[in-house]
């Protein structure tokens, strides 16, 4: 006992004294940057990543071509300049001159060539497909490269900023082979220093970063804490100095708390209801699936601003296409409905039907059972009886893939350019058409925005894709949240980037 | 049950044995608040449509996690809902997990206890590998994996439960075959030329009611827990129906500035848990021939 | 003595085998497909179909068993899909996070069940009896994650006396290792004081009852002495050897706790791995954690055969 006793003042006394050396430390500059993430995560080869929290340590890993701003455009990054060529079907880029790999290899256009092909051959790469469109990669001089593609391609570009763009040293990745994602060594100001699975990812940084100006921390230590309440009780007691995606219930919470902040900005991605309208011989069997008057009816239903109130206290803005109303692809002759139950009403008894029936399949994630549970009472209210059909994540996927759904609550957490938010979901037979949308018109409609450069007429067919869209309701498009940042008032320098990923270049403490 | 029990010892003595535990059971003041407390919590469930002041799962947009007041007594909920009500209605959900999953271990796990315990020889053998490979494997392991496995609900959480919860129960039955199997009045009936089945069920049986009673009393609390702990994972009761598991669970999420959708299902759980636990050690002295 | 060693001996393979199958089966039965789960959000079709050949999931269940077992048979658990890293190299990895946590879980445990077990025998039906009881119980009667969530919000937030969560291997800094460990472990010793007060009381009750015990106390011999010399030192053989058991258990049995305070161990890989259908994740540790069980229950029995010299006839 008293062992136990002396061990736990040794403990708490080491706390204290961990503490006090932080804060005078502080005055002169932190060193290290303690970030808390939502999830562990997966594989970091920029190839075989496949989730959106890979993406945030990559941010501070893998530089990549082009990078995004605040409001969506795409900015330099590796490359300095692009031009479309031979009748837009080639992309030539221009390559960063004295750019450092982490292994001290140069980057290069040949690197670069290296890079993308590997996307696009790897076996079980992820990039394959985003890349697809791209026949083949040219070396035109060391500093230039050329992309090939059979038409003109718009989303190219900002598939470039994302894990497509990231560039690997071509001696490890060679090197290391099928392995590269245990010690990935890339171009961007950190160098990956170790991984413990479910505990932490270490980097630090590149003393050779081309941008090295805007990197202040020396260490990055990426720590997964699942629990949103623990994640923040880290933060408060100062184990973490940064934490991504708080619950939104924790925002008013820190508007009393001096010693933290909280930054936040619309999502890229979007929430909303996908209705299996043809994916399987179900659509036919319930009347949402069958007849657009009851999914009408439905979305008319449902109060999209009370449910981002009740469903995320407010923290996000409602929505009813693939990009936000803040977005600059947004089409706004589409406009959200309003609620409007009586006329719900008249449409379910147009459709003979006053009382549809459909289960509601929702993740058993808090929040898509908050949404399924707002959504359900809405709608109860026009005469639907919606039943919850609460699914593990993983098994939801396999039932939404195979057709074997009502409707879903699912959520995307969206691309730069709106084509990724689009094309795999309406166009079809592509695989995240879990509605089965598959119409000829709206195929053509949605090739013609993949080749259009010119971006007001691209705006035009899209505005045209969203009321084709908006009639049929394969998804009904619910709201946009806004990441949620918090971190301790000493940091400054944070870009809120619509894509949800941290910035660590100008991030520092006062 | 019980009077079974009191059938097959032999050589009654002035009170009737069953008598004779409840005396003893009453003199144990912790069992007789694990019995008070049980009770009340078995009542809430049963007339829970009559004592709810509210619809449990009606929701309203304009009293969202609203604190305590006339209307609602013990606050509400993140989408508007009743929090006293959940927490009468909860009851039924929670009770039932402990109750019905325990009912599935004992109802797989005694018959294959006798079985294993009578019989003996290889099979005995075969079915001890198999309940020792069970045991090996952490029970929420197994739970976690079939709850995933069924789908998430309260109904497939409490057979999750109940099947993890059954190697125990078949490893308590067959100690106790084992151990009166060789007392002499069993050797007597099968003497006689009574039937294999007939021995065990009126002679073996109810030799070992006491002990899985005892066991089983403790098994519904580890359940109660158990059901909580899949609901902490989304693999237990599903809303917008609730149980004590599944309401703590949402409840952590705004315990800085909604303390009170939390407090009541987690005291419930705790002081029911606590019940059954405080019953069944009670029931264990008071079935021991050797307590005083 | 020895035919007792080479039967119980003989008795671990085939458990170990139905151990296999258990793991092996339930995995298998889990509903979702492992190569969409892992396919990431794009759902790559090529990459789908690239999953599903590297990991044969196209081939019966028994030919798949059979291509786990004889990599097990030659010591490869097989990789975790998710992270790309060898199972055994995970297991390395988290095993003295999980052993840490595990001890520092059982000697709470012990503290707290052991002195309530002794208090509750010799203090029988008194008010001391039942203060113990409800001490000990009371970890028992409250969900592990909530016990966690509510200590971070104390010790952590408001006290600022402990770090919230995490782990700190001791090579970096040994008082931070024990800090952050010292709340999981008390959770996890906490609900696992009950069991040992139960076999404490119950060893205790009947040792004070025994003739020598008796004995004892006629020759005069304070009450302390004989409570400490004759009861607890009769009563802790069972004691330790739950002890062991329930460290078995704990290997891979802290999953709630592990993942509140994000502990790196066993529990957390686990379960983790299932949510993402990582087979191979879920097949190895469970097999170690399982054969680890199975040898402590083993070295248990051996325990109570020495000790116990009624079974050595």
């Amino acid at each position: 006992m008293n062992k136990l006793k002396a061990s736990l003042f040794a403990a708490a006394a080491a706390v204290t004294l961990a503490a006090g050396t932080l804060a005078p430390g502080a005055a002169s500059a932190q060193s290290t940057l303690r970030i808390g993430l939502a999830e562990d995560p997966d594989v970091l080869d920029p190839t075989l990543a496949r989730t959106f929290v890979g993406r945030i340590v990559f941010a501070a890993l893998c530089d990549k071509l082009f990078d995004l701003d605040e409001n969506l455009k795409i900015v330099p990054q590796l490359a300095t300049a692009f031009e479309w060529a031979g009748d837009n079907k080639s992309l030539l880029i221009k390559i960063r001159q004295g750019v450092k790999f982490h292994d001290g290899e140069p980057l290069d256009a040949a690197a670069v060539k290296f890079s993308l092909e590997r996307h696009k051959t790897m076996q079980g790469s992820n990039r394959r497909g985003e890349l697809a469109p791209v026949d083949s990669v040219d070396v035109v001089d060391p500093n230039t490269v050329k992309l090939n593609m059979k038409a003109p391609f718009a989303p190219l570009i900002a598939l470039l900023t994302d894990r497509s763009g990231m560039i690997v040293s071509p001696k490890a990745a060679q090197a290391a082979g099928a392995n590269f994602g245990a010690k990935p060594v890339c171009a961007g100001p950190f160098k990956f220093v170790e991984r413990v699975a479910q505990d932490r990812i270490v980097v630090e940084r590149f003393a050779d970063y081309w941008d090295k100006g805007r990197i202040h921390f020396d260490r990055i230590v990426y720590l997964p804490i699942v629990d949103a309440q623990v994640r923040l009780a880290n933060l408060k007691s100062g184990q973490l100095d940064f934490i991504e995606r708080m619950a939104p219930s924790d925002v008013p919470g820190l508007k009393n708390d001096s010693r933290l902040k909280v930054s936040k900005i619309v999502e890229i991605g979007y929430q909303g209801i996908t209705i299996n309208i043809g994916k399987s011989d179900r659509a036919q069997q319930n009347p949402l699936g069958k007849d657009p008057r009851v999914r009408e009816a439905f979305e008319l239903s449902l109060d999209r601003q009370a449910i981002v109130q009740v469903a995320m206290d407010g923290e996000g803005v409602p929505g009813n296409q693939w990009v936000a109303p803040t977005n600059s692809w947004y089409a706004k002759s589409v406009a959200i409905p309003k609620r409007d139950v009586a006329k719900a009403k008249q449409l379910l008894q147009q459709a003979g039907v006053t009382n549809p029936s459909f289960t509601l399949m929702a993740a058993n994630t808090s929040d898509a059972q908050r949404i399924a549970q707002v959504v359900q009472a809405m709608a109860k209210e026009a005469g639907f009886d919606v039943k919850i059909q609460s699914t593990e994540f993983s098994t939801s996927l396999n039932l939404a893939d195979k057709g074997d759904f009502d409707a879903y609550v699912l959520a995307w957490s969206g691309r730069p350019d709106p084509d990724g938010n689009l094309f795999s979901f309406h166009a079809c037979k592509q695989p995240l058409n879990y509605a089965g949308m598959c119409k000829p018109e709206l195929d053509e409609l949605i090739n013609a925005s993949r080749v259009e450069l010119d971006a007001a007429k691209r705006a035009k067919i899209f505005e045209q894709i969203a009321a084709s869209v908006a009639k049929e309701r394969p998804i009904v498009y619910l709201f946009h949240r806004h990441w949620l940042w918090a971190y301790t008032n000493k940091l400054s320098g944070l870009r809120t980037i619509p894509d949800g990923l941290v910035r660590v270049q100008d991030l520092k403490v006062n | 049950m019980a009077t079974v029990a009191a059938a097959a010892v032999p050589e009654v003595q002035e009170p009737h044995p069953v008598v004779q535990v409840l005396r003893r059971l009453v003199r144990r003041k912790g069992a007789v608040f694990g019995l008070v407390v049980v009770g009340f919590f078995v009542a809430l469930a049963v007339f829970a449509p009559y004592l709810a002041p509210h619809d449990p799962v009606a929701t309203s947009w304009l009293a969202v996690r609203k604190p305590p007041s006339d209307v609602y007594w013990l606050g509400t909920d993140e989408i508007g809902r009743d929090v006293l009500s959940r927490v009468i209605f909860g009851a039924r959900a929670s009770l039932l997990a402990g109750v019905i999953s325990v009912a599935i271990a004992l109802t797989v796990g005694v018959p294959v206890g006798l079985f294993s315990g009578y019989v003996g020889g290889w099979a005995d053998a075969l079915i001890m590998r198999i309940i020792d490979a069970m045991l090996a494997c952490p029970f929420l392991i197994l739970a976690i994996a079939l709850a995933a496995f069924l789908g998430p609900s309260l109904t497939n959480a409490m057979i999750a439960i109940g099947i993890s919860a059954t190697p125990i129960i078949v490893r308590l039955t067959r100690a106790q075959v084992l151990a009166v199997k060789v007392e002499d009045y069993i050797e007597a009936a099968r003497a006689v030329g009574n039937p294999h089945l007939r021995i065990a069920l009126r002679h073996i049986f109810p030799n070992i009611v006491p002990p899985i009673l005892v066991q089983a009393t403790l098994a519904i609390a580890a359940a109660i827990i158990a059901e909580a702990s899949l609901s902490f994972l989304g693999l237990g009761q599903q809303p917008p129906a609730p149980s004590w598991g599944s309401m703590l669970n949402t409840a952590k999420n705004y315990i800085d500035h909604a303390p009170w959708m939390a407090i009541w299902p987690g005291l419930s759980i705790f002081v029911v848990v606590l019940a059954f636990n405080l019953l069944g050690d009670g029931l264990r002295d008071a079935l021991d021939p050797k307590s005083r | 003595m020895f035919n007792f060693l080479v039967q119980r001996l003989g008795q671990i393979i085939p458990t170990l085998f139905f151990v296999s199958i258990l793991i092996f089966g339930l995995q298998q039965l889990l509903p979702g497909d492992p190569a969409i789960a892992l396919a990431g959000e794009e759902r790559d079709p090529s990459v789908i179909a690239y999953l599903r050949a590297k990991f044969h999931l196209d081939e019966p269940i028994y030919v798949r068993y059979y291509y786990w077992l004889s990599g097990v048979l030659q010591g490869d658990l097989g990789e975790s899909v998710r992270i790309q890293k060898p199972v055994l190299d995970l297991i390395v990895e988290k095993l003295p996070v999980t052993i840490q946590l595990a001890s520092m879980a059982i000697v709470v445990a012990m503290v707290i069940g052991i002195t309530m077990g002794v208090v509750s025998a010799v203090k029988k039906d008194t008010a001391w009896d039942y203060a113990a009881n409800v001490i000990a119980l009371w970890g028992l009667s409250t969900p592990n994650f909530w016990l966690g969530i509510m200590l971070i919000l104390l010790f952590a937030v408001q006290l600022g006396w402990l770090p919230a969560s995490g782990y700190v291997r001791p090579s970096e800094d040994l008082g931070q290792n024990i800090a952050t460990m010292v709340m999981p472990a008390f959770v996890l010793g906490n609900a696992i004081a009950a069991v040992m007060m139960r076999h404490t009381r119950s060893a205790m009750l009947q040792v004070l009852g025994a003739d020598y015990v008796r004995t004892a106390r006629a020759k005069g011999l304070s009450e302390r002495v004989v409570v400490m010399k004759h009861g607890l030192r009769n009563a802790l053989v069972p004691v330790i050897t739950l002890g062991a058991l329930e460290f078995g258990q704990l290997l891979s049995g802290a999953v709630l706790t592990e993942q509140v305070f994000s502990v790196p161990g066993f529990g957390k890989l686990i379960v983790d791995a299932v949510f993402n259908r990582d087979y191979a994740v879920v097949q190895g540790v469970v097999l170690v954690t399982a054969t680890t069980y199975i040898v402590l229950n083993l070295l248990a029995d051996i325990a109570y055969f020495l000790v116990n010299p009624r079974l050595r006839a």
